[in-house]
């Protein structure tokens, strides 16, 4: 089906059925009650999992595949925000010709930094990539500030220049991007009992573009193509000497996952219109780092699975605050619930970062291939009763 | 005028020369093999072969047109394979997708963006990438990771990978290097069937005499960077010349 495996057609079919069905199962537990802050089902958190998705399924076609380790990765992210921003200000408020110039903007940024980074291997070229991105981060905060805003960001004005629609709306505010009319923050609240769901525009546009981009990476991954990234993963001095040139290949993954970050650069402003260079920074590149990592990198789903597991440990885990962990404990001793608090509140919180280091720490020693190697194991043991011949790991975990 | 004529060649690293003029002709359909002891320089003339090493002066001319100064990629494009000392094949890919990337390298050259079609679709290519498996005796095994192969199979593969290309010269740097004997004796058959089956011409780079003395045509002995003499392999036997550059090396 659509040029797919059987096996890869399903995994398609789920991610589709687990994108549009999000605000139902996101949000489990019901309005008010105690565990509805571990609801992940509103819009601003939703659109964020699909957004980093995406920027990690681009990340992981040219790190997953090829091994080639960009550390620069968040400059293209930002490059495409700020020139989605540009069409807002100019152009108009349709989120299409915005989406379209931040993937086209991040994919000759990419050609470019990529073209000169990748004449290295290695930590060379992560550290090459590195120092792009950091100079981008560096120029977008102070020498091109009148191009992006500087420190302050690049925002929508009351006086911008917008060709096709009217710079102000007639109660006098600043319009908001919109599909053809249908604005990216409209949401419809669905109440069942005492549960509340939220189907968000905004969230379902960008739901519609993750489906296209892993629709995308499944026939490269399935492709020619993506058989000889792995090829130059696996053994460049053969790929050599059976003549076929490692350079264009590496630089098409790499101007290919520009376009998933410029893609996904685009679609954060197009949920609010505004982009600042802190997009840019290295903290932004090592986060997609993590996330395809965490995921499983070389995998298909991997990626997704890392960034929503990031996004919410980011969202959620730091919103528990003392309070709530005293609630929690309530029904202990006084002393002891103190200091079950005191040991446990580290880790939540601003403390989030600690769980997710440990979390990261665990993965990486126990499970290299990521989540989805966590997974195949845990489906292994069920399949294992049933039939002897278990398939021992089909995909090789990368590195 | 040979497949390969190479003519003048000079290399130095530093203060070592290691090739002083090296003069050799590879004639088509002939396996030739240079042989010689450590240090003589057979593998820095190889890596000239290949475009590894550019050397200081001297002509390498492969079918009319010269290598000096093509990257490795562009030499195996002109139709000159090699099979490494140890086997580099694609360790994480299967047996058959290690087949089938020299099959699209033949065909589609040296780089093409086919990123949207599957590969299960390239009937054409897998037909071909069956064919060979199924040549070295390695069909059933073609859903292997290859890192898992024995040193026989990987072998086996390289050769598999490099004949598929449909090469006019495969150049073997020491096939049998750190073989058991068994596992020798089938490299020789099999380096004898694919010289008769396909008439590919052959340059070998080897030690074992026993090796050499089974499959070569022509041998060209080099000795300290220099060819010492080029002849059937009946004449070097017993050549005062080769004997000498051996037992030297067996004094020191």
């Amino acid at each position: 089906m659509l040029g797919l495996e059987k096996k890869d057609f399903r995994l398609l079919l789920i991610v589709i059925g687990l994108t549009m069905l999000a605000p139902l199962i996101l949000n489990p537990f019901p309005e008010g009650s105690e565990m509805a802050q571990f609801n992940a089902g509103y819009p601003d958190l939703m659109q964020r999992f699909v957004i980093f998705g995406i920027f990690a399924i681009g990340f992981n076609i040219l790190f997953g595949l090829t091994g080639y380790l960009s550390f620069g990765h968040a400059a293209f992210l930002g490059a495409g925000s700020y020139g989605a921003v540009w069409m807002f200000k100019l152009l108009s408020m349709n989120v299409l010709p915005a989406i379209a110039i931040s993937v086209i903007i991040a994919g000759l940024f990419s050609l470019l930094i990529g073209y000169i980074s990748l004449r290295r291997s290695g930590i060379y070229f992560s550290i090459l990539t590195l120092a792009f991105a950091q100079m981008s981060f560096a120029l977008a905060y102070s020498v091109l500030t009148p191009i992006t805003g500087g420190e302050t960001g690049l925002q929508l004005a009351l006086d911008d220049p917008r060709i096709f629609g009217a710079s102000q709306t007639a109660t006098g505010n600043i319009p908001v991007p919109a599909l053809f009319g249908l604005e990216m923050r409209s949401s419809f609240e669905l109440e069942l009992g005492s549960w509340l769901f939220t189907f968000n525009t905004g969230y379902y546009l960008a739901a519609v573009f993750l489906i296209f981009a892993f629709y995308m990476s499944i026939r490269i991954f399935r492709s020619p193509f993506g058989m000889m990234l792995r090829a130059i993963k696996s053994n460049q001095t053969r790929m050599s000497y059976t003549g076929l040139n490692a350079r264009p290949y590496t630089l098409a993954a790499f101007v290919i996952s520009g376009m998933y970050a410029g893609l996904a650069g685009g679609l954060m402003a197009s949920m609010d219109p505004l982009a600042g260079a802190e997009r840019m920074q290295w903290t932004a590149s090592g986060e997609v780092v993590l996330m395809t990592i965490l995921g499983g990198a070389g995998t298909l789903i991997g990626p997704v699975l890392g960034a929503g597991m990031i996004k919410y440990f980011e969202n959620i885990f730091s919103k528990i605050n003392e309070t709530i962990l005293h609630s929690w404990f309530s029904f202990l001793p006084d002393g002891l619930e103190d200091f079950v608090v005191a040991m446990i509140y580290p880790f939540i919180g601003k403390g989030w970062h600690l769980t997710l280091g440990i979390v990261f720490m665990l993965v990486v020693i126990f499970l290299p291939g990521g989540l989805v190697q966590g997974g195949q194991k845990i489906a292994a043991l069920f399949t294992r009763k049933k039939s002897e011949d278990v398939k021992p790991n089909a995909t090789e975990p990368a590195e | 005028m040979g497949l390969l004529e190479v003519k003048g060649i000079n290399k130095r690293f530093g203060g070592l020369q290691a090739l002083g003029d090296v003069n050799l002709s590879i004639q088509e359909n002939t396996t030739h093999a240079i042989i010689g002891p450590n240090g003589a320089g057979k593998s820095t003339l190889l890596n000239v072969l290949v475009g590894k090493l550019i050397p200081d002066s001297g002509s390498v001319m492969f079918d009319g047109q010269s290598v000096l100064g093509r990257k490795p990629h562009e030499i195996n494009q002109m139709g000159i394979s090699r099979v490494f000392q140890t086997p580099e094949i694609f360790s994480d890919l299967t047996v058959f997708e290690n087949v089938m990337i020299p099959c699209f390298a033949k065909r589609d050259g040296s780089f093409r963006m086919h990123a949207i079609e599957s590969v299960f679709s390239e009937k054409g290519i897998q037909e071909q990438a069956e064919a060979i498996l199924s040549d070295v005796n390695m069909l059933e095994k073609r859903h292997m990771i290859t890192s898992s192969l024995s040193r026989g199979d990987k072998r086996r593969l390289e050769m598999a990978m490099c004949l598929v290309q449909d090469p006019k010269l495969l150049l073997l740097d020491e096939p049998t290097a750190g073989m058991a004997r068994a596992d020798t004796e089938n490299t020789i058959n099999l380096l004898k069937e694919i010289r008769e089956q396909r008439g590919i011409t052959m340059a070998i780079i080897e030690h074992d005499m026993n090796v050499v003395f089974s499959l070569a045509e022509r041998i060209t002995v080099l000795a300290q960077g220099m060819p010492l003499v080029e002849d059937t392999p009946d004449n070097i036997k017993g050549h005062p010349k080769v004997r000498e550059a051996y037992l030297g090396e067996a004094q020191v």
